[in-house]
């Protein structure tokens, strides 16, 4: 579904990508790990077209989408989370999730959609009404989620869902990731929580200050020596 | 209550305001007309601010420059040939401008015109900028503009500005554009466009993954704004008559600002109270500089007291009510019932009480 090739990207003078290539096939969900810098906010970033790449091909279903901007890339259901839960917080829940399905026109398919997610989050529906800002960290992170559901991705990407959420929540959210990807949405993700993330990926890239250093199928790399020493504490 | 109802209260609201518009028209004085006029023209600019910069989020400072344009087109399109031979007496007026004379409406359409095709020449480029640099690069703007003015006297006239402007302005006109003004961008803000454009105040890199184009709609609220903010320059010049650059300098742009600051950034409602309050304001303190005493203590006259206390009122409104007047509320009819509503209750209860 999306297939990038030995891409680059520079910010200023510093090489943040040095020829990454990897490939995300259809209603799978493929996991990008790695430490702090070491280029995984930058790859799901210049995917979606917010970060200008230096060299190397996207292809998305079978296209090369380098010349699309990001709002078109939003059309052709390639959608982003965006990190640290950037969610409108003086509007409400409700119209968080409208302002998700901003370039639609069909209103019953949105309307499926948001008790879908209201589904999905059933706490979303209990605070409709309420501006966004005074939900809670882990309420805010669904919200974003199912704000971007709120557009009907093809290909989902998530940046660091986990972020600063209580481990309970952690694993109500990847619950909730693996339920997405049941329904029908391919799902890139990029974490930090090494441990949630292979657990539920079918195919994983480890990435080290621009490089990728590994990959294999998620359950491989979680007893991988040398994953577990360098991302999941021994 | 039900949409219909809603309609109908308004439209009973604005003949009510119709019936007073007249009232004030024909049976007040100058005076007090001039101040209304003003707080009317006051409205349409701060609404016009609010757009780009409370519901936006763009922090312009070039309104100045709008209105400039705004007025320098409507008043050379309004004075009669004669007029204008008797100002340009330092280079004669260009043609065709020289010759020509349109009627008021068409002039300040025009003039509103003018300052939106600006605004879209200038938005495409500058409306990348956030901010502060943003507020800088519209203040820059605003100031080429009265530079220009300055310095193209077969078309301004330079600094000696233009006289003798016909007074077309009364109650009707300024009122009637505050009420559209305020319709159009309720309406717009109600609207997809609007939610697009709260979208990008709260968070851009939220709205553009969603998939909101940021260029399109800040480039589209900057030249609805300026449209406006034209509309109201042309307003403004023909009820003072007279008007030369320095009357656009950035003291201009920052009463507006007040305006929208003052009566709540997002709140239309608030806009159009601090619109009127302002200008009755600056007008009955000036009592205050004749001298007055309060018991013992006896204050002499002190020209420039009335500003002093201007500045202390506004200070207090910010202090006390960090969000303006209103904050983010706006006037609805189920709002006002509910506030009817709470003095109904307390009626009995006080009956009780004596």
């Amino acid at each position: 579904m999306l297939r990038v090739e030995n891409l680059h990207v520079h910010y200023g003078g510093i090489h943040a990508l040095k020829g990454i290539s990897l490939e995300v096939p259809e209603g799978k969900i493929i996991t990008l790990i790695g430490a702090n810098g070491a280029g995984k906010s930058t790859t799901l970033r210049t995917i979606c077209g917010l970060v200008e790449k230096s060299d190397g091909k996207i292809f998305y279903r079978e296209r090369d989408i380098s010349s699309l901007d990001t709002r078109e890339r939003t059309m052709e259901g390639l959608v982003m989370v965006p990190e640290g839960r950037r969610i409108f917080p003086n509007l409400t829940v409700y119209e968080n999730l409208q302002l998700g399905s901003f370039m639609r026109t069909d209103e019953a398919g949105i309307n499926k959609d948001l008790q879908w997610v209201y589904e999905l989050f059933p706490i979303l529906e209990e605070r409709r009404e309420q501006k966004a800002g005074t939900l809670s960290g882990g309420e805010q992170q669904m919200l974003a989620v199912g704000r971007a559901l709120m557009s009907r991705p093809k290909l989902l990407l998530m940046d660091e869902p986990s972020l600063g959420l209580a481990p309970l929540l952690v694993k109500e959210i990847f619950e909730i990731i693996e339920e997405i990807k049941n329904q029908g949405t391919t799902i890139l993700l990029i974490e930090q929580n090494a441990y949630a993330a292979l657990n539920i990926a079918d195919y994983a890239y480890v990435l080290e200050t621009g490089k990728i250093s590994m990959k294999g199928p998620g359950r491989d790399l979680l007893n991988n020596d040398e994953v577990r020493k360098a991302y999941l504490g021994g | 209550m039900t949409r219909k109802k809603e309609q109908l209260l308004s439209f009973v609201a604005l003949i009510v305001l119709a019936i007073l518009t007249y009232l004030a028209q024909n049976y007040l004085d100058n005076y007090k007309l001039r101040i209304l006029n003003l707080g009317a023209i006051y409205a349409t600019l701060g609404v016009s601010l609010n757009l780009i910069f409370g519901f936006t989020g763009q922090f312009s400072l070039g309104h100045a420059g709008f209105m400039a344009i705004g007025a320098y087109t409507t008043a050379l399109l309004i004075m009669p040939p004669m007029y204008k031979e008797m100002t340009f007496i330092i280079e004669p007026l260009i043609w065709p401008l020289n010759v020509l004379q349109l009627p008021f409406i068409v002039a300040l359409l025009l003039g509103g015109l003018f300052a939106a095709i600006l605004a879209i020449l200038i938005g495409l480029p500058v409306l990348r900028l956030k901010g502060d640099y943003l507020g800088i690069a519209t203040l820059g703007f605003a100031e080429i503009v009265r530079v220009i003015a300055n310095n193209i006297p077969q078309v301004t006239n330079g600094a000696l500005g233009l006289k003798g402007i016909p007074q077309y302005t009364n109650l009707w006109w300024t009122m009637g554009f505050a009420v559209l003004t305020v319709f159009i961008v309720k309406r717009l803000i109600s609207s997809s466009y609007g939610r697009a454009l709260m979208a990008i105040r709260e968070n851009e890199i939220a709205a553009e993954a969603i998939g909101v184009n940021l260029t399109y709609h800040k480039v589209m609220s900057f030249t609805i704004s300026a449209f406006f903010a034209g509309i109201g320059g042309g307003l403004l010049a023909s009820l003072l008559t007279t008007i030369d650059p320095r009357a656009f300098m950035f003291i201009m742009t920052f009463n507006v600002l007040i305006v929208v600051v003052i009566g709540g950034l997002g709140s239309i409602t608030g806009t159009v109270i601090a619109a009127f309050l302002f200008n009755f304001c600056l007008e009955y303190l000036r009592p205050i500089e004749e001298g007055f005493s309060l018991g013992p203590l006896s204050i002499p006259e002190v020209p420039g007291l009335r500003m002093v206390t201007f500045s202390l009122l506004l200070l207090v409104v910010i202090l006390f009510k960090q969000n303006g007047l209103m904050g983010e509320i706006e006037f609805t009819w189920k709002g006002f019932f509910r506030f009817l509503s709470r003095f109904k209750a307390n009626r009995p209860m006080k009956g009780e009480g004596m």
